[in-house]
């Protein structure tokens, strides 16, 4: 009799333990295991009890050949396990099915993995030594294995579609036990031991393909009766029911692939249908505004590789129908009204484009969640629109003139200064996607000098602000030329300061006559005509002073006059009373001469003025045939010819004391155009040289693509032009055609 | 009479002249008996104060040789001596044109003008006569270009023969657009590439984003839209 185990025995001689005496005690020890596991009156082992069998085994192991059973008891191990299977638990598996099934096989399976913690607590000693010398599994791994081989092999398929088939009740709305599925799925994962591969192919391979066609019957009739915005929120419902269901019970390395599975079914399968259904795809949701959908359609699409680029090509036409719809609107109106209305429908028309573009903006930026594809066709749409012709007015000239409209006197003053600023804010964007930007450039100038000039600029700060914008937009070269003519402003009135002072000092100077001039720094401004108009001898005065005056500045520049620019107060002596007359240079010219004479004919003012009859008959129209008649024409025909004559109307007045008579304005957009495609070709010839001295030797279609991208800052050159240009590039030698290669170019130096 | 291969390698005044004795026989073989004759058939044509032959001496000689005065073949004979003045000829080119020629005669002078046209036409040297014809028409120092007028006229002579489509529809064209007033030698050559790479009036390969010279592009648009 042994009384204690935890003192060494070893001293003593061990009684040798027979096999099959040693295994029947073992027995007794597996059978009472069983018995609890089945659910049956039994106590639960003590420590005696686990001690006694863990000893049995180790005595057995560690006697002396021929009676060391280490293989023996390692094989009676194992047996024990496919016993117990084979007779008790592999029967109670078959005889159920569906859920029933799987709550046994839980249970078995939990019962076995106890089995085989116990088990291999009892048969320990073989995994410290016996396992490691024979390089065999270790014991848990056995115990697993028979569980694997002999239940999990016979049944997976079973339980396989078992569980399915809840899932898709579940998903059909009914309540399923989900900790149940939870727990079966689990075993799919243990018996891998380690690897996903036994839940993999087993179960997931199987669960997502049942999972596709699940949702592609779904979709095909869903796509068929719901409106776009009503699939989405369905498809979104069931992604999210999807992944809650992996957070329940599937493992979480299937959601991706569950989720691509549904999102192919629903999304990408039917895209083109869902995205173009008439009344409620994308189209439409754009058209009527609908925000949350359109959002939604983002979300849905954006996990999707490519499943944006349609919203956002649909996006791209919606936005695109929409801006030729304003200009078309703005044309129509055009052609259906006088000239004067005329532009203030294209007026309205700029302001209803930034107003879109705001719009549209929006959604990009919140729908949307800034992605880039949609920056993308919202530009590329404003590209397409925003650079056609309106009546004849191309978009770079409309901008401009809207510019003017804001920025002059009379022109915005109900706004508050900070709506001014966000307008041209608004415009500077709008710029970018107008490709003729040299041509507004040159409008932009023009207006800004006739503003500048004529006293007509409504706020400095503003002036000054817009070119800020527009240098940060277009580089510094862009407003370079603006920025000069602002200065020019700020310095003449310091010089007009200085003059005063010089006719205070100088008295035999003074003309007689309040002058103010403006010198202006060639280059900066515009190009204006001016010839030699024969002035009268007060103003011939005014010149030599101011001639004078700027010598004794500096002898180094030249001095043209641009009387066409110039603004004259007249006193009117009028029978009933005087009356200011604001006109311009040439204007007072005219009138001026009836100081000497009362009557003249029209050659008479032509000789003495030397004009041009273009000039002087829309001199004399506005001064005799528009609204102020100062002077008599005889015939009082509506229009003047040459055989006019004139008399000063000394019976003219107004309520008025002072009016303002202005002459019609000379269509500057011919020149304008004129100018424009006269430095668009130095532009390109320059380009070109550029180019090709820096490279040598180049191929027609490379020079002409590194040309049209150099020069798209400004403006979008004409392929034709820039052939053109080479051409005359060839004539004045700067380049030649190779030889061998008539489509290569090279550069000679 | 019958000649030996090796025979004929030496010096010989026989009338014929065939096609092996032009390629063999170079300006450097000439004897100075050949020399005399030329020089003496140069001073016949030729303006005696000048020393050269002027206008009216080339008509002469082309009356003499029943080629009427503007024909391809004058202009040919010109760039065999590469003469650089039209209207003009010198001791120096006619010597090197005849001798090259191997015609100290009139009468040689004459039988060897279809030969010459054989070799002129020869695709080797045809682009080459091309360009010549061009630059044998700017008769000022500096000019570069040559006006429309004349274009139309040289085209006729040059190509017309063997691309009278051509030449006739782009004369047509020429005349009655207002793009240029002057062709360029660029411009002059590329018709000359046009007409041996496109088919016509077809012209499916051509391509105007290719580096064709505009005034190309224009006309085959023009012929497109007649089409039409």
């Amino acid at each position: 009799v042994q009384e204690s185990f935890g003192n060494q025995s070893f001293r003593m001689e061990r009684k040798t333990i027979d096999l099959e005496q040693g295994w029947d005690y073992m027995q007794t020890g597996i059978t009472k295991l069983k018995r609890i596991l089945e659910g049956l009156p039994e106590p639960q082992f003590d420590s005696e009890q686990y001690m006694m069998l863990y000893t049995t085994i180790y005595n057995m192991c560690t006697q002396k050949p021929p009676h060391d059973y280490s293989q023996q008891l390692y094989d009676k191990y194992r047996e024990a396990f496919e016993e117990y299977i084979n007779s008790t638990v592999l029967p109670a598996l078959k005889e159920k099915h569906d859920e029933y099934m799987l709550r046994e096989l839980v249970k078995r399976w939990s019962n076995h993995k106890v089995m085989v913690r116990w088990l291999s607590r009892f048969f320990y000693y073989l995994d410290r030594y016996f396992i490691a010398r024979r390089s065999l599994p270790p014991l848990n791994e056995v115990g697993l294995t028979c569980f694997r081989d002999r239940v999990y092999n016979e049944l997976h398929s079973k339980v396989k579609d078992a569980v399915i088939a809840l899932v898709d009740k579940e998903r059909e709305g009914e309540q399923i036990d989900r900790a149940l599925l939870k727990n079966v799925l689990d075993i799919y994962v243990e018996i891998g031991m380690g690897q996903m591969e036994r839940y993999e192919v087993d179960f997931e391979s199987f669960m997502l393909l049942d999972s596709a066609s699940y949702y592609s019957r779904k979709a095909s009739s869903w796509i068929q009766e719901d409106s776009c915005p009503d699939y989405m929120l369905k498809s979104e419902e069931c992604l999210k029911k999807e992944r809650e269901r992996v957070a329940h019970y599937l493992h979480s390395s299937s959601e991706p692939k569950l989720v691509e599975k549904v999102q192919h079914e629903l999304l990408v399968v039917y895209a083109n249908q869902l995205l173009e259904k008439e009344h409620s795809g994308c189209r439409a949701l754009l058209r009527d505004d609908k925000v949350d959908d359109l959002s939604r359609m983002y979300r849905l699409y954006h996990k999707i590789a490519k499943g944006l680029e349609p919203v956002a090509n649909i996006f791209k036409q919606h936005v695109t129908a929409e801006g030729n719809a304003l200009v078309q609107q703005a044309e129509d109106t055009a052609t259906n009204q006088a000239a004067n209305t005329a532009s203030v429908q294209e007026q309205v028309l700029i302001r209803k484009v930034i107003e879109l573009h705001d719009k549209y903006m929006v959604y990009v930026v919140e729908c949307f969640q800034n992605h880039t594809l949609f920056h993308k066709a919202l530009k590329e749409a404003f590209e397409i629109f925003c650079n056609k012709t309106v009546a004849g007015s191309s978009s770079a000239e409309l901008l401009a003139t809207f510019c003017d409209n804001i920025l002059k006197k009379g022109g915005s003053e109900k706004l508050s200064d900070e709506a001014i600023e966000d307008t041209l804010e608004k415009v500077v964007k709008l710029l970018a996607y107008i490709s003729d930007k040299d041509l507004f450039a040159e409008f932009y100038r023009k207006k800004l000098a006739r503003r500048l000039l004529f006293d007509r600029s409504a706020n400095d700060d503003h002036e000054r602000s817009i070119l800020t914008k527009l240098k940060q937009q277009c580089g510094g070269q862009f407003t370079s030329k603006m920025e000069g003519m602002v200065t020019d402003l700020t310095l003449a009135r310091e010089n007009q300061t200085s003059f005063e002072e010089y006719l205070g000092n100088n008295p035999a100077a003074n003309p007689g006559i309040d002058l103010t001039v403006t010198v202006l720094t060639t280059g900066f401004w515009p190009s204006y005509k001016s010839f030699d108009i024969n002035l009268p001898s007060e103003m011939v005065k005014c010149v030599e002073v101011f001639k004078g005056f700027y010598e004794t500045k500096t002898k180094h520049r030249k001095l043209t006059w641009i009387y066409s620019l110039g603004t004259c107060h007249l006193n009117g002596k009028f029978d009933h009373k005087p009356i200011e007359l604001v006109v311009s240079t040439y204007q007072a010219a005219v009138l001026l001469l009836f100081n000497t004479t009362d009557k003249l004919s029209y050659n008479d003012i032509l000789t003495q003025l030397n004009l041009s009859h273009e000039d002087l008959v829309r001199l004399l129209h506005s001064l005799s045939c528009a609204r102020y008649k100062i002077l008599v024409k005889e015939p009082s025909t509506k229009t003047v010819s040459q055989t006019d004559s004139f008399e000063f109307n000394a019976k003219f007045t107004d309520r008025m004391r002072r009016i303002k008579i202005p002459l019609p304005p000379v269509d500057e957009r011919k020149k304008v155009v004129e100018d424009v495609d006269k430095d668009r070709r130095y532009a390109i010839d320059a380009a070109i040289v550029r180019i090709m001295k820096s490279r040598k030797v180049l191929g027609h279609q490379q020079l002409v693509s590194e040309c049209v991208e150099q020069l798209s800052r400004m403006f979008k050159p004409d392929i034709k032009a820039i052939k053109k240009r080479m051409e005359d590039l060839i004539t004045r030698d700067y380049l030649e055609r190779d030889k061998e290669n008539a489509n290569m170019f090279r550069y000679l130096a | 009479m019958r000649r030996s291969s090796a025979a004929s390698k030496k010096k010989s005044d026989s009338i014929t002249s065939s096609t092996t004795d032009l390629f063999r026989s170079g300006p450097s073989k000439a004897t100075s008996k050949e020399m005399d004759r030329i020089d003496h058939l140069f001073n016949q044509y030729a303006n005696t104060s000048s020393n050269l032959i002027d206008p009216e001496g080339i008509e002469e000689l082309c009356s003499n040789l029943q080629v009427p005065h503007t024909d391809i073949r004058i202009l040919m004979l010109a760039w065999k001596m590469k003469a650089e003045k039209q209207g003009y000829f010198t001791q120096e080119e006619w010597r090197r044109g005849l001798k090259a020629l191997r015609a100290d005669t009139l009468s040689k002078l004459k039988k060897a003008l279809p030969e010459l046209e054989k070799e002129v036409r020869r695709q080797s040297n045809f682009a080459d006569f091309y360009a010549y014809a061009f630059r044998y028409c700017l008769t000022e120092e500096k000019q570069k270009s040559i006006d429309i007028e004349t274009i139309c006229q040289l085209l006729d002579i040059v190509m017309g023969s063997t691309f009278r489509a051509q030449v006739d529809y782009f004369v047509e064209y020429l005349k009655i657009q207002n793009d240029y007033k002057v062709i360029n030698m660029d411009q002059w050559m590329g018709f000359y590439r046009f007409c041996n790479e496109i088919s016509f009036p077809e012209m499916t390969e051509y391509n105007p984003e290719l580096a064709w010279p505009l005034v190309l592009d224009s006309f085959v648009e023009w012929i497109s839209e007649k089409q039409a």
